[in-house]
């Protein structure tokens, strides 16, 4: 009998959903900066002005929803505690690594059964903090030249002078293709695990449930 | 109203300073727009200017000894070309200038015996300036004056001065001498001379306004101006060039040149997409100029290459694109075009995974608990 377990609690899932907004509306707003090619004829425009407002305002709202996210870590339940993005760090993690990595390339006719994250999306997503964290200061740091004396300039100094301005900017642009392409992953795998899995994956990101079957655990 | 007149009155010159420079050759108004200027440049009040006018004229004016090391000299040029005020005045009769490889009538022993006796007379008191980068590979032997290293020299004469102005970005941050792979080994004045009192003054050439103006500033002040965590003064380098550009409205509206010479060019809109680093740049040259403040890059049609940043001959290469080349790939392609690639790529791989998976059999899992619809 299928039993419904509550796993993505309320932070998991707004945290979420602020991260896919903040992505999408920096990933648009960035291409734009970075290569601005809408044809603007009237003077009186303010384009590059918007964009840049709503990517700096977005930015703002992504740092706060990971750092929510990251402090979920030490407070929710476990399948959103920092404990299960290392599963490198047990041995049983280590085996459903490679159970997964077996699965997805076919090697074995079902993935090891967890509630929570699998072990590989574990692993992804840990990258994907990591991304994260690369992007902001890469963006805060670029974000501050506008004032040499403020806060923003001071704490991105050491970056600035180790990386250079251009390198930064070059790994601003870089990592968001990586983070748009881990996006086409992640849509893309948690689609298979709903059909294969018949959890309700994709659902459970909106509501938090999913549909566990315990003599499968 | 008492009060602004008060004010005005304050940053007056003098009477007799005017009238003393009169007998010299410099107008009353050229020497009261050279001091407005220096006042304008060093971000001062305006009452500030008699001072500035006081000071200029002091006896008290320290000796200058001028050492160009591995740089072309563009520096020296540059300040040579000073309007505020002529150069000649200012070398012979505001500065001391001892020693100037470029400019002094002396040479050889005599020149360097005038050198010696400028540094042992007023240790401690003397400004030197350097122009050029200090090779430091092979023991230095990449440039030496005088039969002894650039770096020897540095040492000793920035060492015993009061202060050390580098001027350009080559005795500022190593310049173009110090691009990769940077076969002399050049370092800039204060890696040089890490004890000594060292402002940087970068930029390819310096604008000469700001040294002129540091210098001011020291005869003033008896110090050379606040800098930044890079050692350049602040009312030169503390805003950005894109912050203060005459084409910045057409940033901020969209509104691009796309090629040079093409309609957006012509109408003197943004350089962004040409590649100009503008953004990424800290200087004054929208506000000082160059050239008697005739122009400046960015007001002539061509985007700043960053020529006062840290490397700028290695960070913000190639001058004509917003980004940097990617390591490892050819010099067409840019950053979005292999990040595009990237995600073009995950999206084939994942999509022949999900082919591949919806023709998979018998992976499913509960099977036995779908229950059929008719």
């Amino acid at each position: 009998m299928l039993q419904i377990r509550y796993v993505w609690e309320w932070p998991v899932r707004l945290t979420h959903w602020f991260n896919v907004i903040s992505v999408i509306v920096l990933s648009v707003t960035g291409i734009y900066i970075g290569n601005p090619s809408l044809s603007v004829p009237q003077t009186d425009a303010f384009v590059m002005g918007w964009m840049r407002v709503v990517h700096f305002g977005f930015a703002y709202l992504f740092v706060v929803s990971v750092i929510v996210r990251l402090l979920w870590m030490f407070c929710g339940n476990s399948y959103a505690r920092w404990k299960a993005f290392a599963p490198w760090a047990s041995k049983e993690g280590w085996s459903n690594i490679i159970g997964t990595f077996s699965w997805y390339t076919f090697l074995r006719k079902t993935p090891p059964y967890v509630v929570g994250h699998n072990a590989l999306a574990a692993m992804a997503y840990s990258i994907v903090f990591v991304l994260f964290g690369v992007q902001i200061v890469s963006g805060f740091a670029l974000y501050s030249l506008y004032d040499p004396n403020g806060l923003w300039a001071s704490l991105a100094a050491p970056f600035l002078s180790v990386f250079s301005n251009q390198g930064l900017r070059l790994t601003h642009h870089m990592i968001m293709w990586l983070v748009i392409g881990f996006a086409i992953h992640h849509v893309y795998s948690a689609w298979l695990m709903d059909v294969k899995e018949k959890n309700g994956t994709l659902s459970s990101i909106f509501g938090g449930y999913k549909f566990i079957d315990p003599k499968d655990l | 109203m008492a009060k602004e007149e008060k004010q005005t009155q304050e940053g007056m010159i003098p009477e007799d300073i005017l009238q003393r420079w009169e007998t010299r050759g410099v107008s009353r108004r050229d020497f009261m727009k050279f001091c407005s200027v220096m006042t304008a440049t060093l971000a001062l009040p305006v009452t500030m200017m008699s001072k500035i006018a006081e000071a200029v004229e002091g006896d008290n004016r320290p000796p200058v000894l001028w050492m160009e090391f591995q740089g072309c000299t563009g520096d020296s040029e540059a300040f040579l070309r000073a309007n505020q005020p002529t150069a000649t005045e200012l070398i012979l009769d505001y500065l001391s200038i001892d020693y100037h490889e470029t400019i002094m009538a002396a040479a050889g022993h005599q020149a360097e015996a005038a050198k010696r006796q400028t540094m042992e007379k007023y240790k401690g008191k003397y400004i030197a300036i350097v122009e050029g980068a200090i090779p430091t590979a092979e023991g230095g032997i990449y440039c030496t004056v005088g039969g002894d290293s650039a770096l020897n020299i540095a040492r000793e004469v920035c060492g015993n001065a009061a202060a050390t102005i580098a001027v350009g970005s080559c005795a500022s941050f190593g310049g173009i001498p110090a691009a990769a792979p940077n076969p002399t080994g050049a370092i800039s004045v204060s890696e040089a001379v890490p004890g000594a009192t060292v402002m940087n003054l970068p930029g390819c050439p310096l604008n000469a306004t700001n040294l002129t103006a540091a210098i001011v500033h020291f005869l003033t002040f008896g110090r050379l101006p606040a800098t930044d965590s890079l050692g350049r003064p602040k009312f030169a380098y503390g805003k950005r060039i894109h912050d203060n550009c005459e084409r910045r409205a057409h940033f901020d509206a969209g509104q691009y040149a796309e090629a040079f010479g093409d309609a957006g060019h012509r109408q003197g809109w943004c350089l962004y997409k040409l590649g100009c680093k503008g953004p990424e740049t800290f200087h004054n040259c929208p506000t000082v100029r160059y050239n008697e403040g005739t122009s400046w890059p960015v007001q002539s049609g061509h985007g700043c290459i960053g020529c006062s940043e840290p490397q700028f001959w290695d960070t913000m290469s190639p001058f004509y694109k917003r980004l940097p080349n990617v390591p490892g790939f050819g010099v067409e392609a840019t950053a979005d075009k292999i990040g595009l690639g990237i995600a073009a790529a995950t999206a084939v791989a994942f999509g022949a995974h999900g082919v591949a998976s919806a023709l998979r059999k018998g992976d499913d899992m509960e099977s036995d608990q779908v229950i059929k619809e008719d």
